[in-house]
């Protein structure tokens, strides 16, 4: 598949999301957020980082860039979009996943090999993994705590809706410890640890995180 | 010209991180009774015209969409010294 990879500015880990897609099997195809121009690829990752600096609000001022408006149509097409860390942050700030992440709530940045624990593995992005599978990731973020009103939190585990949570500690506040959420749809993807730094022996904990890039080539969705 | 200012504040129900790490650091100068802090952002714009109702709901969808988050934080929109309904009482339209 053509996963295309969005760049902002300030993204950080557009590169090693676009080194997983590659190693997954996939063409990785960059894109930029000032062209409103998906190239025709099959799925989108918005990568983690800290993109406009995240001035205003995380993810709010990148929400509104040219590429988003084609990211945002296509998902609601049914395209596979993830969103990882910042980009998960994106996408709350587009409505198309609910809740919102703020400041972690011990107010210390938190870089750390996190369990989590896949809880929906019917997306584009998680079919490679066992349903319940626990798997080891990087977590790195500052404000990675996901909230969201009582309502939508039940309404997302009644939905199934909640795609991974954490494991051992809860590292940054999150509400029910969920680390990552999924559209209605089934298709929009957020999670705020970061499978794309998991995919070699070389760096990071492990390979656990191939599996959200190798989903994709397993499915055919849209 | 006329100055528009959108205060936005962490909802209630939400954890405020900032506040409280104020909130901790007032006691060690020597301020006490201090019950509560609660963090928020203050937007000045200047926008070209006397302040009308046009340009008030018009700064309100600015805060809607984009100065503020509407799942974490609250807002209120002021014009320079009048509040939003202040305003529209001096206009005759409350």
């Amino acid at each position: 598949m053509k996963v295309g990879v969005v760049t902002f500015p300030g993204s950080l880990d557009d590169v090693d999301a676009a080194r997983a897609a590659g190693i997954a099997g996939h063409e990785a195809v960059a894109l930029w957020h000032a062209d409103a121009d998906l190239k025709g690829v099959d799925a989108v990752v918005l990568p983690g980082g800290f993109s406009y600096g995240d001035y205003l609000r995380c993810g709010a001022i990148s929400r509104f860039a040219p590429v988003m408006s084609e990211v945002i149509r296509a998902a609601e097409r049914g395209m596979p979009l993830l969103g990882i860390c910042n980009g998960f942050q994106i996408l709350c700030e587009s409505h198309l996943l609910p809740g919102a992440l703020i400041r972690n709530d011990h107010r210390r940045f938190v870089c750390r090999d996190q369990r989590i624990r896949i809880e929906n593995n019917r997306t584009p992005f998680t079919t490679a993994y066992p349903q319940g599978a626990e798997i080891t990731v990087v977590l790195k973020n500052g404000e990675g705590s996901y909230v969201a009103d009582e309502a939508t939190l039940d309404r997302l585990e009644g939905e199934g809706r909640v795609l991974a949570r954490y494991l051992d500690v809860n590292p940054n506040g999150s509400l029910r410890d969920i680390a990552g959420v999924v559209s209605e749809r089934g298709n929009v993807v957020g999670l705020m640890p970061h499978p794309e730094h998991a995919v070699e022996d070389l760096c990071g904990p492990g390979t656990d995180g191939l599996g959200f890039f190798t989903s994709l080539a397993a499915a055919s969705f849209v | 010209m006329a100055r528009y200012v959108v205060d936005g504040m962490p909802k209630r129900e939400i954890l405020d991180p900032q506040g409280k790490a104020v909130l901790g650091a007032l006691p060690r100068l020597g301020f006490g009774g201090v019950l509560d802090v609660r963090q928020g952002k203050r937007f000045e714009l200047e926008i070209e015209g006397e302040p009308t109702e046009e340009r008030l709901a018009q700064v309100r969808s600015m805060a809607e969409t984009l100065l503020s988050n509407p799942v974490i934080e609250d807002y209120e929109v002021h014009s320079d010294h009048h509040t939003v309904s202040e305003l529209a009482h001096e206009e005759g339209r409350v």
